[in-house]
């Protein structure tokens, strides 16, 4: 029996930051695929999910945000998807151990539908994959992360809660006048009701434009459904310094914010872009210290 | 006289059908296809710009109104060539070596279609010896570089030092766009046009070749 997102979160969770630019810190390449490095260095894979336990995240991620069939296809890693997935799951759990749940990370697959470069049975399949191999390692629950098109997200959520894990969907609202809206349009409301209406046990927003932002689309969002809510923001946009993406943002700066996050309602906070374990530790400082 | 407005209304509301089947009136009652380029489609894929920066439209209605020009353009292409009237322009479009995201590039290429461009799109992880042959091959006028990644950014000014070794960057305008380009970095890598969304490609477009 799996457990339910109420055994899972008694308050507020701190979960982590960014992945990617921490593998790039150990080595990855531009244009190189995260997700492959599940099976070819795994160490250092472990290493920054590790640092993200010793940070204080009670729940980590996993290495597997770009590793469905359809976005592995541009590296020639289709074959490997599932391969990719359970290492993946292996590595999180391997370094949470008993300190830290497991939610397995999902991402967008990068095909539009409205151009009709996949359709919806296609989604499913390519979700369902990822979904039944990362939950046969014993992940705590799945995260469907950075979705802007919220008929990509109805596929993937329904593949993964078919495992019956507690499954979390999020969105990017960064779009329209007052970046309020996801790239395709939809508001927090809309995508509250479609996506408690389709089944979600949590919903929230990540990436976007900077925290600031997302503490009044994280109120929306609490006045919209019961659900518990899961923020994970990032650090704003970067500047380009000689070549290297600088974040301006602080640590101290953002978990500041994080608070005004809780008190807008999210149950689960962390960063996305431009956040790593510092930014977390200082959370966890802000929130439970 | 010939119900302009009408034509605008169908590509402003992406109805295809409505769009060619209004098209095909016009031509038969003597329309000429650039008049109905100049008062129809382009001032509605002005309003569509329009529309889009104000918030009221989203990607969905920037897609079907490109859809639906396009469709138009199918049909008076081939008449415009027989006059000798020339497309809009050619261009050669792609998503830089090392990334490998083409959603904003297929935005941008489905609007410059939309605006009446010839298109070569090249895809994603474009080497810019890609970009150079491309480019001499379709004998195009702008060569437009995206990137999603932060990671991936200079990958751009590479591309743009290679077109001048090449020779090609005097022949060709450089316009460039993505999540995490700004106008001054589009400045600081001497791209020619920097565009913050697909909505104002084709304005961009335009500009650069003083059409």
């Amino acid at each position: 029996m799996h457990k339910t997102m109420e055994d899972l979160v008694p308050g507020p969770s701190i979960c982590d930051g960014a992945w990617g630019t921490e593998l790039q810190a150990l080595g990855l390449a531009a244009g190189e695929c995260p997700d492959a490095w599940n099976l070819s260095h795994a160490d250092r894979v472990e290493a920054v999910a590790r640092s993200y336990v010793e940070a204080g995240s009670e729940i980590i991620l996993t290495n597997t945000f770009g590793a469905n069939r359809l976005l592995l296809a541009s590296h020639g890693l289709a074959d490997q998807a599932a391969d990719i997935n359970r290492s993946g799951a292996r590595i999180s759990r391997r370094a949470a151990s008993d300190r830290a749940r497991v939610f397995a990370s999902m991402g967008p697959t990068g095909k539009m539908l409205a151009m009709g470069e996949t359709d919806e049975a296609e989604l499913y399949a390519v979700y369902q994959e990822q979904a039944q191999a990362l939950a046969g390692e014993g992940v705590d629950g799945l995260v469907l992360e950075t979705f802007t098109d919220l008929n990509e997200l109805r596929p993937a959520l329904g593949a993964a809660k078919a495992t019956g894990l507690p499954v979390v969907a999020c969105m990017v609202f960064d779009s329209g006048p007052a970046r309020d809206r996801t790239m395709m349009g939809t508001t927090p409301e809309h995508a509250a009701a479609a996506l408690v209406e389709a089944g979600a046990d949590a919903i929230g927003a990540n990436c976007g434009r900077g925290i600031a932002g997302y503490i009044p689309v994280c109120g929306r969002l609490r006045a919209a459904t019961d659900l518990p809510l899961w923020l994970k923001p990032n650090a704003g946009l970067p500047e380009v310094v000689e070549g290297r993406s600088v974040y301006r943002m602080s640590p101290g700066e953002f978990a500041e914010k994080t608070r005004d996050l809780v008190q807008a309602g999210a149950v689960f906070v962390g960063g996305c872009c431009g956040t790593t374990p510092e930014f977390i530790a200082a959370i966890v400082k802000a929130i439970k210290g | 006289m010939y119900d302009f407005a009408k034509f605008r209304e169908a590509v402003l509301t992406g109805d295809a059908a409505a769009a060619v089947s209004l098209t095909r009136q016009a031509l038969d009652g003597g329309v000429e296809p650039v008049d109905l380029i100049s008062q129809g489609i382009s001032p509605a894929m002005n309003e569509v710009g329009r529309l889009f920066e104000e918030g009221e439209y989203f990607v969905p209605e920037l897609l079907i109104s490109a859809r639906a020009t396009k469709a138009v353009f199918e049909i008076l292409r081939p008449l415009l060539a027989k006059k000798g009237v020339q497309s809009a322009g050619r261009i050669v479009l792609g998503t830089v070596q090392g990334d490998l995201h083409d959603i904003g590039k297929n935005l941008v290429a489905a609007m410059l279609e939309g605006g009446g461009f010839e298109v070569t799109d090249l895809g994603i992880n474009v080497a810019p010896e890609r970009f150079i042959a491309a480019a001499r091959d379709t004998q195009a006028q702008i060569i437009g570089l995206s990137a999603l990644l932060t990671t991936t950014m200079p990958a751009m000014k590479t591309a743009i030092d290679a077109f001048r070794e090449a020779g090609i960057r005097g022949r060709v305008k450089v316009m460039i766009g993505g999540a995490p380009i700004t106008r001054s970095y589009a400045e600081s890598i001497g791209a020619d046009g920097y565009g913050e969304n697909a909505a104002v490609s084709v304005d961009l477009a335009r500009q650069l070749i003083g059409a």
